[in-house]
């Protein structure tokens, strides 16, 4: 079996927040100890609330913020030893709102080329025809070379954005959010881009999304993250099918299908997301979950791997009290 | 729809919103028909610059003063808006019509505490003491489902989660008991999980009240599992407006067809096939607009979509389409 592409080991990344004017600084955990690994041309969707680290993985990985602890690895390379520029070829990032991450003041043809010349790649001319081929790639016409981004539609601008993070022919492509922006007539013609670019290049993505059923559609696994560990970490057919942890349930009985006969989901969830400053003892998840025992309160669940996948909860650990082995929620 | 003969509580006909730009008249919203009864909750569906949003202000009288407004009727209970003075209109406000807006953030005053603003809503409309009015806010807060509810009250917005902010500014849209609740986007700004406690505590309050609302949103998802009706609105129009059940069991609109085409939907697209997509742009709403606005779009133009746009269907379930059939025999379905 080949080394996958990326592998994150035990990768925590903890900031000190100060809490009024002359508070003593706390730390606060936004990414807890996570391990991961993604196959060449696995779509990883990562899913979970506002707050629960995902984007603080995101950034991890682009190397714009370096891990308090553990190791991130690209094809078995740690990036850490990696300089900027050379972790920048292999991985690239898209983020959500394409107003605010295209420079109003460049052109369409510097915006997508940047990349090229900070590399050093190539003299103008090819620089030129490279930048033609990559629009042409992701759908836009040649006219809009010469044109600014506040001339273009959000899906035109999400269209930069991939071509300028497909130029340098990345191995990842980190997705962070990429459609959220958009209408969903235009949300369905990115998403189709993505997949037909993925299956083209090979493209490895982390594809970070709240919306769960475009999760669905076009992620091969699926982690759930909850207050900065994953929570459970399942092929999608898998998760989509009978989700394991009761957290993981709460997010798939939130998904509003277009279907009238059904009403607005219970999602059984109780108080609020608990502050990430302080945050419960045990199973972090215990104070919402309908399924939550003294144990819970008392032992965090150490991660169980279950059909391929992971899973963090005391309900699915044979060494624990609360073992039930054929408990889908 | 309890009783079908009542008088509704809010008749919308041929409203039209026309914006004075420098290259030409925009019309943002062209002659749309409505009508809601109590307890009925209607939702209004489009992608942006569809007019939606536009729509909601216009019936609160919030619009900018440069969008001209006019309509044949915009009745509410008797009174009818198109002619309410700015004193008339600011008294229904907040009264008799409540409004909910995407980010609570917006619709809270960060100087001040919850408390006093919940307090100053009734006490703006009704002459309840300062006690009586704590004792409703309190009361609603509970309803709302926040705990502790007396000890927020001292609390400042940014304080509050955001699904905690969304919950204060339904109980304060609720602080007169309105007869109708124009929401805007209340979920957008949520995570999911958020978002369906949020929406089922509009649909429960709404119908334990008898309050009708108008849900303004971009998410289909959303109006299906909250609306009685549905509007879905397109370049300014009513494309396809009817009950819920008939809108998304028998989308007549090529356009209505379109949208659900392009969402995934768990368990019914397969997963990593193209997802459906709607082709080219809206279109400029400058300048005059004739015929279907879609046709430019639609996979069924002929050249009678530049014509004047029959409206098809039978009341409730109404679509603007020159084909009786939206086509749907085209595309191998089956009526």
């Amino acid at each position: 079996m080949t080394a996958p592409v990326l592998e994150l080991d035990g990768v925590t990344k903890t900031y000190h927040v100060k809490q009024g004017l002359f508070g003593k600084a706390k730390p606060l955990t936004a990414v807890n100890d996570v391990s991961l690994t993604l196959q060449r041309g696995e779509v990883l969707g990562l899913v979970g609330e506002s707050g629960c680290g995902k984007s603080t993985l995101a950034k991890i990985l682009l190397g714009l913020e370096a891990p308090t602890s553990g190791k991130v690895l690209v094809e078995g390379e740690e990036i850490g030893g990696q300089d900027r520029l050379a972790l920048a070829r292999r991985i690239q990032p898209i983020f959500q709102d394409p107003y605010s991450s295209l420079n109003p003041r460049k052109t369409i043809a510097d915006i997508v080329s940047l990349p090229l010349r900070v590399h050093g790649i190539g003299d103008a001319a090819s620089r030129a025809r490279s930048v033609r081929e990559t629009l042409d790639l992701v759908g836009l016409p040649a006219r809009v070379l010469n044109t600014y981004p506040s001339q273009m539609s959000g899906g035109q601008r999400q269209r930069v954005a991939i071509a300028r993070a497909l130029i340098m022919r990345p191995e990842i492509v980190i997705c962070d959010e990429p459609t959220s922006a958009l209408d969903v007539s235009v949300q369905s013609q990115i998403l189709n881009l993505l997949n037909d670019l993925r299956a083209e290049f090979g493209l490895t993505y982390l594809f970070i999304s709240h919306d769960l059923a475009v999760v669905e559609h076009l992620a091969t696994r699926v982690a759930v993250m909850y207050l900065g560990r994953i929570v459970e970490e399942a092929e999608v057919g898998a998760l989509f099918d009978a989700p394991r942890h009761p957290y993981a349930r709460a997010l798939l009985n939130s998904v509003l299908t277009p279907d009238p006969s059904l009403g607005v989901p219970d999602t059984q969830l109780g108080a609020a997301y608990p502050n990430p400053i302080a945050p419960p003892s045990g199973c972090h998840f215990h104070p919402r979950c309908p399924f939550a025992e003294v144990e819970c309160e008392a032992r965090a669940p150490r991660p169980v791997s279950r059909d391929g996948g992971l899973v963090e909860c005391h309900l699915h650990d044979p060494e624990s009290k609360m073992y039930r082995p054929d408990f889908t929620v | 729809m309890s009783d079908d003969n009542a008088k509704p509580l809010l008749s919308v006909r041929g409203l039209t919103l026309d914006i004075p730009l420098a290259s030409g008249m925009l019309h943002a919203v062209r002659g749309i028909d409505f009508d809601l009864h109590r307890g009925e909750t209607l939702c209004i569906v489009g992608e942006s610059g569809s007019g939606k949003s536009l729509t909601s202000l216009a019936i609160m009288g919030l619009l900018e003063k440069n969008i001209r407004r006019s309509a044949d009727r915009m009745d509410f209970d008797g009174t009818e808006l198109t002619t309410a003075s700015q004193r008339q209109m600011r008294a229904l406000r907040g009264d008799r019509i409540a409004m909910i807006f995407q980010e609570p953030m917006t619709s809270l005053n960060p100087a001040y505490t919850i408390g006093d603003q919940l307090i100053e809503a009734l006490r703006l409309h009704r002459s309840v003491s300062r006690d009586t009015a704590r004792k409703r806010a309190v009361e609603l807060l509970e309803k709302v489902g926040i705990t502790a509810a007396a000890s927020r009250l001292g609390q400042y917005p940014h304080q509050l989660s955001g699904g905690l902010r969304q919950r204060v500014v339904i109980a304060m849209a609720l602080m007169c008991e309105p007869e109708l609740i124009i929401a805007d986007e209340p979920t957008t700004a949520l995570d999911v999980t958020i978002q369906a406690q949020i929406l089922r505590l509009l649909v429960d309050l709404t119908k334990e009240m008898n309050v009708a609302m108008i849900l303004i949103t971009h998410d289909l998802g959303v109006v299906a599992r909250v609306a009685d009706n549905v509007g879905v609105m397109y370049a300014g129009e009513l494309v396809e407006s009817g009950p819920a059940s008939a809108v998304f069991g028998r989308s007549m609109h090529p356009y209505t067809r379109g949208l659900l085409h392009c969402i995934p939907q768990p368990g019914k697209t397969e997963r990593g096939t193209p997802l459906g997509t709607i082709p080219g742009i809206v279109p400029s709403l400058v300048g005059d607009v004739e015929g279907c606005a879609f046709r430019t779009r639609c996979p069924h133009a002929v050249d009678a979509c530049r014509d004047a746009i029959p409206e098809r269907g039978e009341a409730p379930h109404q679509f603007l389409c020159v084909h009786p059939d939206g086509a749907r025999a085209a595309e191998g379905e089956t009526a």
